[in-house]
């Protein structure tokens, strides 16, 4: 296999609380996985298990207890500037308008005003927000901020793009627009893509390999799927082939266990 | 009755002018008493007290100037050192620790009483009241934008460090719009606070303002002045209230007001 995109070697995660209790916890423990260039790897597990957290690692804003990030074969220091970010909540900023928002990071790294407008023009209509240019966040619904801020991550043509459940605060047909779209726009540049969700369908339709985590505390890799559908995908048609059938039974047979286990542990809590 | 008045209608205007036309008129009557009048003035020699100021002699100028002046400079002076101060120490963990008693103990002073200190250091000039007025506004700004640079959301900062945000770009294009949104809220009583101030201080030691001049009267018995005074620095309390409202719907357009259905 070529060097990889985004790897993640023996990473643990463990934080101390700040209630000077000097309580510890092991969000995630020994984790390592890489992704290959082009390669989409969707990351399930159960809730509160430490996905956002292994996210973060690969995206530079968390340094990890211990363990080593390496991109394209060199060790991450800071920020990972060949990452694009997508967040789960809202990340745009609420005083942008949505065409100033998409430009936010051209603006940063010092790209000329007219030529960072006439890009963030082009994303936006291909995103399908085109003529909602001067929109602000507050007047846009949760799929256009979405959109907004798939243009936002992806105008900068990083070569690694992270999610974390980009798409978990939306309805299902929105969703499914936006996952097709997602792909469209995936299958064209083929970057590496780490997905984070806890959606098995959504996982297993969009991408190349799923990799389940067990339930926290001191999260781990316990299983790993290669998903052989063809492409392109529909992802709503997807979910009728039988292979797709016979994977999510696959899958889910090692996840069951695991949400149970996450789902016991926060009753407790 | 109620289901005359509708809000936003001209009913209600009307409602709000005939309230004031009958808090006039009872006043008015029960001024004819002379115990009253002594008291409470009348509305009659207050409003020809006014009309002398700003018409016939117009001697009221010199005194607004200055009053307007010192509340205009204690607000803009106290506004950007509260700006600056509240996003240095909202930025700056080691410096807020250390001087976070210090802040405390400056705000919960009565800095009303630093009047006369300030009257020795900067005269009786408009200095010493832009100071006071200058110490009640920074510390309203200074709160809001130290909270506010606090609350920033965490998703905005790291988004914008993924985008390629360095500090200062941090700086300029999320912690201070994050942080005006919180000096606007501010801002309304800032305007007042600091018209207070000017008024206080004039009133504790000058030679002109309207503070002064409401002093004089007092001096004299003469509460019709009294009360005009206070009625001419209540419409330019309300006036400069208006003008931070037209400065805040310019700058704050992008948030969204109640109300305002979202358009999708």
């Amino acid at each position: 296999m070529a060097e990889a995109a985004l790897s993640l070697e023996h990473i643990t995660c463990t934080f101390v609380s700040r209630d000077g209790g000097g309580k510890r916890y092991t969000a995630v423990q020994e984790t390592s996985l890489s992704i290959a260039p082009g390669e989409f790897v969707s990351v399930v597990g159960p809730t509160g298990c430490g996905k956002s957290t292994l996210l973060n690692v690969g995206a530079g804003l968390l340094a990890p207890s211990a363990g080593q990030v390496q991109v394209f074969g060199q060790p991450l220091q800071g920020i990972n500037a060949r990452a694009g970010y997508m967040f789960q909540g809202e990340a745009l900023l609420p005083w942008r308008s949505a065409l100033e928002n998409v430009i936010a990071g051209l603006e940063f790294a010092g790209v000329a005003r007219p030529e960072a407008l006439e890009r963030g023009r082009e994303w936006l209509r291909r995103v399908g927000l085109g003529g909602f240019e001067d929109r602000y966040p507050h007047q846009m619904s949760g799929g256009m901020r979405k959109r907004a801020m798939l243009a936002q991550t992806l105008i900068r043509d990083p070569d690694i793009i992270l999610m974390d459940e980009p798409f978990s605060a939306l309805d299902i047909q929105t969703r499914q627009l936006m996952e097709n779209e997602v792909l469209e726009l995936w299958m064209a540049k083929r970057k590496a893509v780490l997905f984070i969700t806890h959606d098995l369908d959504e996982a297993i339709a969009m991408s190349d390999r799923v990799v389940v985590l067990s339930a926290g505390p001191g999260t781990h890799p316990i299983g790993e799927f290669a998903i052989d559908l063809p492409r392109p995908r529909d992802v709503a048609e997807v979910r009728t082939h039988p292979r797709f059938v016979e994977l999510h039974a696959a899958i889910w047979g090692v996840l069951r266990e695991e949400v149970l286990k996450g789902y016991a542990q926060q009753k407790r809590a | 009755m109620s289901k005359l008045i509708k809000p936003g209608s001209a009913s209600l205007r009307i409602w709000q002018l005939l309230l004031l036309a009958a808090i006039l008129l009872i006043w008015y009557f029960a001024s004819l008493d002379p115990k009253v009048a002594f008291f409470f003035g009348q509305p009659l020699e207050v409003w020809g007290r006014i009309w002398a100021w700003f018409i016939t002699n117009g001697d009221i100028y010199r005194h607004l100037w200055v009053t307007l002046a010192e509340t205009v400079l204690a607000f803009f002076i106290g506004t950007v050192s509260g700006l600056g101060f509240g996003l240095w120490l909202g930025l700056s963990n080691t410096a807020s620790a250390i001087l976070d008693p210090y802040i405390k103990a400056a705000n919960s002073m009565p800095r009303v009483i630093l009047a006369p200190i300030f009257g020795m250091w900067f005269g009786l000039g408009i200095w010493s009241k832009v100071a006071l007025a200058v110490t009640l506004v920074f510390f309203i700004v200074f709160f809001n934008v130290y909270q506010g640079v606090r609350e920033v959301s965490p998703t905005l900062l790291d988004n914008a460090r993924m985008l390629g945000a360095g500090r200062r770009q941090l700086l300029r294009h999320v912690y201070l719009p994050s942080a005006t949104s919180w000096v606007f809220s501010s801002l309304h009583t800032s305007v007042g606070l600091a018209f207070v101030g000017a008024v206080v201080g004039e009133y504790l030691g000058s030679a002109s303002g309207v503070g002064y001049l409401i002093l004089q009267a007092e001096g004299t018995f003469d509460v019709n002045t009294v009360f005009a005074g206070i009625v001419v620095l209540t419409a330019f309390a309300l006036l400069l209230d208006y003008i931070v409202g037209l400065g805040e719907q310019r700058l704050m357009k992008w948030q969204p007001k109640t109300g305002e259905t979202e358009k999708i």
